[in-house]
């Protein structure tokens, strides 16, 4: 029995080892076809955008397969305000997108007023003040979406500048609000305080060298190889992948919907501002881009009209029922009733004390019935389903949430495409986990 | 029309607040007449003329805060849906949001609501479905509106309804290994025990509160 083939020739036997039946194994396997991998990305990966975790199955470099696990980040927000007054609410629903906190908060202050009918009763002012915030809202939220986005593209220097400009926005958010994020700012009826002069002073600040900001982030990277190689032609989705998949917002409107609840499903009064919905035909990661960056410069347009329609005036429902009672103000140990409140209640009006007691431990109710309200997020069609039963809590406030809805077309975008591009894709759609799962 | 009767969740001799003989009748709009107002009999005529089986589907109408809701029989959202999706007058190209509502005093007591935003004419209108708890099923419209998929897994997940013809029903935000569906009025929540005396802090639906 011998191992290899032999033949004899004049010098003898020559065994010719040529390495069994390796050749026919070898022939067997197709690499291009056969290397089948999955491989988890996810729920701790620098580049999904928080935990989101994507089951992806490879041959080679393409994803032939991509499903998608999210509810890592699930607190039961909606079940915990089914437990606390309308009022407190607004500290819920705040830290659900917390990329975009006055966007949940506006959305529920207005889902809550309409439940109450007291729409055309907000003061002037404070639906001023609640378009501002929103805007530079936008602002910060495309920012951290460029910043995070280029820093997993490569254009890590776009990280550093997209943070830095996001920081100042929070700054005035701190100013106004008295936090950074977070702030149960808005609240039905109003908002809790009145802009001081200084962050008006420093919003002014803010519109003068944000544009030529934007330009640099522009000239940085609208023009740039690497960027335009990795986001152009990548990633695409048409207008009808996106109404069948319910992705709204900047994704769409790059794929060339000029679909803008601003403009088309008008709130807060945001037909009487002059702003345009920028859109792009291309439907890929890069047109996404170029339409977010138009928007903010859209929205440093309506701020600016914002600003100059500030009037003085209430910034809270004149209803002594709804509107809570405290004047506040800074003190010693923070934000809270102003002094002259605390005399006036402790000192000299029983009935005020009451009055204030059972509006803040009991809180108003709200007339029976069910209202959907839509509002234009930075990621798309934020909608607000709340339900009263006459009560003083909700009975049931379901977010449809955009970074939730978004997120099932990423299959569509990423099988067939390369590994590296469900990166862009992935980001491309500016998911939040903490408004996906709630 | 729910009747709530005191003020703190408190029933018996523990209640001294004085509040305990209050009895509240809550209502809500439960049936709207035509003329329904505005664009919404435009809609509601167009729906009777592209869906013959109109008198079937639709158990109600109503009309409340500017909003319309048709209130449709369970086994047919799914060709309400389609009609309302293709029919030339009517363009809901746009299943805004699918979730849940537990009324737990009713006798289909699980709601789902459908929000649906025509991009055409610019307009929403709300479907909503009632099951009973004992046999919460109803189609799934994911064949008609894909961008279901996840939401009535949520809702799935949450309020335990099945959608029949869901291509893959599962929890999505709970664990798949979770029991019960959080979202239900009567579902447990558990006290916090506390290392004092053997003190425990309520379940905040049992703890003394507001009405």
């Amino acid at each position: 029995m011998s191992y290899a083939p032999e033949r004899e020739t004049t010098e003898g036997k020559v065994f010719t080892v040529t390495g069994g039946d390796w050749d026919d194994v070898v022939s067997g396997t197709d690499p291009i076809h056969d290397e089948r991998i999955v491989v988890n990305m996810g729920p701790q990966h620098p580049s999904t955008h928080g935990v989101l975790r994507l089951i992806l199955e490879l041959e080679g470099e393409t994803v032939t397969d991509c499903r998608l696990v999210v509810g890592y980040l699930h607190t039961g927000i909606e079940k915990n305000l089914e437990y606390r007054n309308w009022t407190q609410g607004t500290t819920f629903v705040t830290r659900m997108d917390y990329l975009a906190p006055l966007f949940n908060e506006t959305g529920y202050s207005l889902a809550v007023e309409k439940l109450l009918g007291i729409t055309d009763r907000i003061p002037e002012r404070a639906t001023t003040i609640r378009v501002l915030m929103m805007e530079l809202n936008r602002i910060s939220s495309h920012l951290v979406w460029l910043a995070t986005t280029g820093m997993e593209l490569g254009a890590l220097s776009m990280m550093i500048y997209g943070f830095r400009e996001r920081e100042f926005i929070l700054d005035i958010f701190e100013m106004i609000t008295g936090l950074r994020m977070n702030m149960a700012y808005v609240r039905p009826g109003g908002v809790s305080q009145d802009v001081p002069q200084e962050a008006i002073k420093k919003i002014q600040e803010f519109l003068k060298f944000m544009p030529k900001r934007l330009k640099e982030y522009e000239d940085l990277l609208s023009g740039q190889p690497i960027w335009k190689a990795r986001t152009q032609g990548v990633a695409v989705l048409d207008v009808t992948g996106c109404l069948a998949m319910g992705v709204t917002g900047p994704v769409l409107r790059s794929a060339g919907l000029p679909w803008d609840l601003r403009k088309t499903r008008p709130y807060c009064g945001y037909e009487t501002y002059e702003f345009d919905v920028p859109t792009r035909p291309e439907g890929d990661v890069y047109a996404r881009y170029l339409v977010r960056l138009a928007e903010m410069r859209e929205s440093i347009k309506i701020v600016e009209q914002c600003l100059d329609r500030l009037k003085p005036g209430p910034v809270m429902i004149e209803d002594k029922k709804i509107a809570w009672p405290a004047q506040l103000a800074v003190g010693q140990d923070g934000l809270g009733n102003s002094l002259e409140h605390i005399a006036k209640i402790m000192g000299q009006s029983m009935e005020s004390l009451i009055h204030h007691f059972k509006l803040v431990t009991e809180g108003f109710r709200v007339p029976a019935g069910q209202v959907y309200q839509q509002i234009e997020s930075p990621r798309g069609e934020l909608g607000i389903h709340a339900v009263s039963d006459g009560g003083t809590r909700p009975y049931r406030v379901h977010y449809r949430e955009p970074s939730f809805i978004n997120l099932q077309a990423i299959p569509a975008m990423a099988e067939g495409g390369l590994l590296a591009d469900v990166i862009a894709g992935g980001a491309s759609l500016d998911p939040v986990m903490g408004g996906c799962d709630r | 029309m729910s009747v709530e009767q005191g003020m703190f969740g408190v029933g018996g001799t523990g209640d001294t607040s004085g509040f305990s003989g209050l009895v509240r009748r809550r209502s809500a709009v439960v049936e709207s007449q035509r003329p329904l107002g505005g664009e919404f009999d435009e809609i509601v005529d167009a729906l009777e003329e592209a869906y013959p089986q109109f008198a079937d589907a639709i158990e109600r109408v109503v009309v409340d805060r500017g909003e319309l809701t048709l209130h449709i029989v369970p086994e047919r959202i799914a060709e309400v849906c389609q009609t309302m999706r293709d029919d030339a007058s009517l363009r809901y190209e746009l299943l805004s949001s699918v979730s849940g509502v537990d009324y737990l005093t009713d006798e289909r007591r699980l709601h789902v609501v459908y929000q649906l935003t025509s991009m055409t004419y610019r307009r929403h209108v709300r479907l909503e479905c009632a099951v009973a708890v004992d046999k919460p099923s109803l189609p799934s419209v994911t064949a008609v509106y894909p961008t279901a998929d996840w939401q009535e897994r949520e809702t799935y997940d949450m309020f335990g309804v099945v959608f029949e013809g869901h291509p893959n029903l599962t929890r999505i935000l709970m664990p798949d290994d979770w029991e019960g569906y959080p979202q239900r009025k009567d579902y447990p929540l558990g006290g916090v025990p506390v290392e004092y005396k053997g003190a425990e802090i309520p379940p905040p639906d049992q703890r003394r509160s507001y009405k």
